[in-house]
């Protein structure tokens, strides 16, 4: 009989770790924990809570529908508590959304023109590709949280002082 | 001793008395007996050396191999270990030890990195008996470290780190794991959900609209505190691992790195990278997020084996810029 059990966190239930400090600053660490962010979120807020010269992990809590996003690369989706559907759109005229100097996830004020390349319905533990050029949206029936690993783009929201140990 | 590229490695004869051969790399000589691996230099005129068990040698030289030297300081243990240069590595004892530092009684040598490489696969391969698995969890390791030279275990340590190109799945990137590739699931994890995500890509974009169980995947991994790479935007890895037990190195950070705890929970014990003086513990548990910043070193504790995503930055003048000061060590500021 197996005797292990993998403990995964969700929003409703998660157990925060912490820092015992020798000598040093907390702050240093930038300790943050995915759901206590998320369950402080709006709907689809892109919080960053790693970054690492200009790139991000995000934390974005799913809730009903996205506006639709496009990048200029590719960007990686893990969901990490609830099911979320995806559509992308492969963009007609990407030069039209971003510039060659753009970087993360743009938002684009209405569904772009472009020819539907399909969707993909994601639940806990699975990674979706964002790919460059597409357009994408999310559709979530009932609340959720994935990473996004992209790079620090104009919708990405910098908070630290409200997420971390300090 | 040459291996293929023609580097020659110096190796002794096997020992009369216990089977395994002796190695030297410049000025370290290595051996090793029944129970015991022992690095020995020279300093101030006097013959140095240090041992640590052979199992736990075997385990930290197989990351250092297997990692490419990885990013920044390897500790086997407080005294010995390797920092990479990226072309070149060092080889040191007491270095980053301040008793045989301030004593003059450390040493460092730098060599080209396919040397040390050669080197150091070269004692694996001799000091790895049949039945250990210097990459595997305790449990799964056997106990054939221990004795006279007993056969290899070549399976085990000639495993090829797996990096994907982009996602792993993708028309011709790294394959997904299964039981018919040879990665069951493994004990710890067999209650992980291995369902795939549904898919439903219009036709011409099989190979852009794209997603599999990262859970799953990583349930399957045969080895422990060994990262594979399963995205890649731009510079920035995902390099997501399952750990069990102990870090069997001390890693010292040439740039910062970050955690992310995907299940159960992991300790991390954080020195100062110099002199291993302690700094903090950080526990870390499902959902947690943190930075390693790049001047520390840190060993990882994990009571049931875990999934965490460690995220890296390749960007190839990372360790100048944080050594030059260019760059705080810290990521953010708040």
């Amino acid at each position: 009989m197996n005797s292990f059990q993998t403990t995964f966190g969700s929003l409703q239930d998660y157990e925060k770790g912490g820092i015992e400090i020798v000598a040093d600053n907390p702050m240093y660490y930038a300790f943050s924990n995915i759901f206590e962010v998320a369950n402080q979120s709006a709907p689809y807020e892109k919080v960053a809570v790693a970054v690492n010269l200009g790139y991000v992990i995000e934390a974005v809590r799913l809730e009903g529908q996205s506006g639709w996003y496009a990048a200029p690369h590719d960007e990686f989706a893990i969901v990490m508590d609830g099911e979320v559907e995806v559509h992308f759109i492969k963009l007609a005229d990407p030069t039209a959304v971003y510039t060659d100097d753009s970087k993360g996830s743009i938002p684009l004020a209405a569904q772009p023109a472009g020819t539907p390349m399909g969707r993909v319905v994601a639940r806990r533990g699975h990674q979706v590709l964002l790919p460059e050029g597409a357009a994408y949206r999310f559709t979530a029936h009932s609340v959720g949280v994935m990473l996004i690993q992209t790079m620090d783009g104009p919708a990405t929201v910098h908070k630290w002082g409200q997420i971390c140990l300090k | 001793m040459s291996t293929a590229e023609s580097i020659e490695v110096q190796a002794s004869a096997p020992s009369n008395q216990t089977g395994y051969r002796s190695f030297t790399l410049g000025g370290f000589s290595f051996s090793r007996d029944e129970y015991f691996a022992r690095v020995s230099w020279m300093a101030k005129g006097q013959q140095m050396s240090h041992s640590m068990s052979a199992d736990a040698f075997l385990r930290a030289m197989m990351r250092d191999v297997a990692w490419g030297f990885f990013y920044g300081w390897v500790n086997f243990d407080p005294v010995i270990g390797t920092r990479n240069h990226y072309g070149t590595v060092d080889m040191y004892a007491g270095s980053y030890y301040p008793a045989y530092r301030d004593s003059g009684l450390d040493h460092m040598e730098n060599f080209d990195s396919r040397l040390m490489m050669a080197t150091f696969k070269a004692i694996l391969d001799d000091w790895t008996n049949e039945g250990f698995d210097p990459f595997a969890a305790p449990e799964e390791a056997g106990d054939g470290w221990h004795g006279k030279k007993n056969g290899h275990n070549r399976a085990a340590i000639e495993r090829a780190r797996e990096a994907c190109h982009r996602m792993p799945g993708l028309p011709g990137d790294a394959s997904l794991r299964s039981d018919a590739n040879g990665f069951p699931i493994n004990r710890a994890f067999a209650d992980v959900p291995q369902d795939a995500p549904e898919v439903y890509a219009e036709p011409g974009f099989e190979a852009e609209v794209s997603a599999f169980n990262l859970f799953a995947f990583l349930s399957r991994s045969d080895v422990t505190w060994n990262p594979s790479v399963t995205s890649v935007c731009g510079r920035s890895l995902a390099c997501p691992t399952t750990e069990e037990y102990i870090l069997p190195i001390k890693h010292g950070n040439d740039r910062v790195e970050w955690f992310v705890q995907l299940s159960d929970q992991i300790e991390w014990e954080i020195e100062d990278k110099h002199t291993g003086s302690p700094r903090a513990k950080v526990l870390m548990k499902a959902g947690d997020v943190a930075a390693m910043p790049a001047d520390i070193r840190h060993q990882g504790f994990a009571r049931k084996r875990s999934m965490l995503l460690v995220w890296e930055n390749a960007t190839p003048n990372l360790p100048e810029l944080y050594e030059s000061g260019q760059l705080k060590p810290w990521p953010v500021e708040f």
